[in-house]
């Protein structure tokens, strides 16, 4: 990707203009404003940097993510668990962000796909993706990655066998593509699990 | 979503003192249903008891059976090593529901009680729906009724039960351990649950203040032969337009010894008829028996416009699960 210090990318011209009309500012850190019901303290680390908050009890931490903390990977696609767009890990498992109360997550590890590449070292799950064309729009990328890094740290029946397509098509049936890229999505995961599998098996 | 405000005690007692301190409040487990049930409008809880805290996330091997507490996640049940080898239909019941995500965050508590999928009960704009507004009426009567009960519905509520994890629990003669300040109590699950009759809002026997703390299976159930079978519209991530739960005995001479098979979604409680599971004792095991067992579990249906198919399809859904337990190892 180009250099752009000096231009701002879509996503930095849309919070500030919405910010500058005064319905999303980012309060992050700071003392909740009066009318806020009750609000709760709540901390929470969030891809490696703790977030000390205060929240009203109904946020999600879908929202909280977005909306306050400026991490937009995680999507709002259906906002009712349907289609897995807003998987984040919560201390390294797959959870579904707009179903979880922000303040329930007091004192956790929240990883989303923001937290996943190491600097600029993508993580191989991410290349993958890359590397198979695993997306058309995009939009449920960031949670079909997730939710593949998760995957992969789960219980098997049988740690021993391959991790064939049918196995990784049941495993990721809580990620919806809208586009129908399931066929590239199902051959990136195989790849990063085949390497997973054959570099588990060289330590045996 | 209506305000509320939040507490999250670390004791038990703790939990059922906040519930019982102030009206309209709810326990959160895992949030997967309530917390979309809230967005929807449907629950409209003041204040929330987030029980998540609480030191009832262990499974313990306890005379001779297992003892799961409540807040264990659904995951972690189905990855139980115990739970998969001596109650292997539990593991696939479980598994057969939602998606990963989901039983990453359910808990067996919260999972036990999770409310219908009915989408005149989920959708507040229907004005008439019994469960959600007692007496206002049942707009799924007149209205589009494929995913709803044949057995065990009033003229009040035909709703189904949708979960899988408590059809499997009602096949294993699971018990629910119940926390109240009056002390504990032990429920069988098939006593659990209420039939809608002219009260669907009530759906279970729990009292003001009650929580479930445990669920428990006896020894009696464990190592037998089983199956889970979910009849689905895809192949996965769906709720059951019929599902199965069977485990029984078969001995060298191929009689069946004793048997439990209980239907998902086709009543507002995972169903089973003791006339059924009497029907297949001594017999041999084949389809022929499967089949009369089979009548007689669905006797009494009573389908409504849309779903008449589930009769037929419970009946071949309960022959195909009891052939395949009485072929599992």
């Amino acid at each position: 990707m180009q250099a752009r210090d000096k231009d701002l990318t879509r996503r930095e011209f849309v919070g500030a203009t919405v910010g500058a009309a005064g319905l999303g500012a980012s309060v992050a850190d700071a003392a909740p404003p009066k009318a806020a019901p009750e609000s709760v303290a709540c901390s929470l680390v969030v891809n490696g940097q703790r977030h000390d908050l205060h929240l009203e009890p109904r946020v999600t931490l879908l929202d909280l993510l977005r909306e306050r903390l400026q991490i937009t990977g995680p999507k709002k696609g259906c906002d009712h668990g349907q289609c897995g767009a807003c998987t984040v890990l919560v201390d390294g498992a797959r959870v579904l962000s707009c179903l979880t109360l922000a303040i329930t997550q007091d004192g956790s590890q929240i990883t989303t796909i923001e937290g996943l590449a190491a600097g600029d070292q993508l993580h191989p799950m991410q290349a993958a993706f890359l590397e198979h064309d695993a997306f058309q729009c995009g939009f449920c990328t960031p949670g079909q990655i997730c939710s593949a890094v998760a995957m992969l740290r789960e219980p098997r029946p049988d740690p021993q066998a391959p991790l064939v397509a049918d196995e990784i098509r049941e495993r990721m049936s809580g990620n919806i593509c809208r586009c129908g890229a399931y066929p590239n999505i199902v051959a990136a995961i195989e790849d990063v699990a085949k390497a997973h599998h054959e570099s588990e098996a060289s330590l045996r | 979503m209506r305000s509320f405000s939040y507490s999250r005690p670390t004791d038990v007692a703790g939990a059922i003192a906040a519930e019982l301190k102030q009206p309209e409040t709810k326990y959160l487990g895992g949030g997967t249903n309530l917390v979309d049930l809230m967005k929807m409008g449907v629950e409209r809880p003041a204040h929330l008891v987030d029980v998540t805290r609480l030191p009832l996330a262990q499974v313990e091997e306890r005379g001779g059976g297992l003892r799961i507490g409540a807040l264990v996640r659904n995951s972690n049940v189905a990855a139980n090593p115990v739970v998969r080898k001596r109650y292997p239909v539990l593991a696939d019941a479980i598994l057969s529901g939602a998606s990963p995500q989901i039983r990453n965050m359910a808990t067996t508590g919260g999972n036990l009680l999770q409310r219908t999928r009915c989408p005149y009960f989920y959708d507040p704009s229907y004005a008439e729906c019994n469960k959600r507004a007692p007496g206002s009426g049942c707009a799924a009567l007149l209205g589009y009724s494929r995913m709803h009960a044949i057995l065990g519905a009033s003229e009040h509520c035909v709703a189904t039960y949708p979960g899988d994890m408590a059809v499997a629990l009602t096949a294993l003669d699971a018990r629910i351990i119940l926390q109240s300040p009056q002390g504990e109590r032990a429920v069988p699950i098939e006593q659990f649950y209420r039939l809608p009759g002219d009260t669907p809002h009530i759906e279970n026997d729990m009292r003001p203040g009650e929580l479930i703390t445990a669920v428990e299976l006896p020894a009696e159930w464990a190592d037998r032969r089983s199956h889970y079978l979910k009849v689905r519209d895809r192949n996965s991530y769906a709720f059951a337009l019929v599902s199965v739960a069977a485990v029984l005995d078969v001995g060298p001479d191929h009689r069946i010894g004793r048997a439990r098979v209980a239907l998902g979604s086709v009543a507002p409680k995972p169903w089973r008829g003791a006339e059924a599971e009497d029907s297949l004792r001594g017999q041999v095991a084949e389809a022929q028996t499967f089949r009369r067992a089979a009548e007689l579990l669905v006797r009494g249906a009573r389908p409504r416009h849309d779903n008449a198919f589930k009769v037929e399809l419970a009946k071949r859904a309960v022959v195909r699960a009891l052939t395949a337990a009485s072929e599992a190892v």
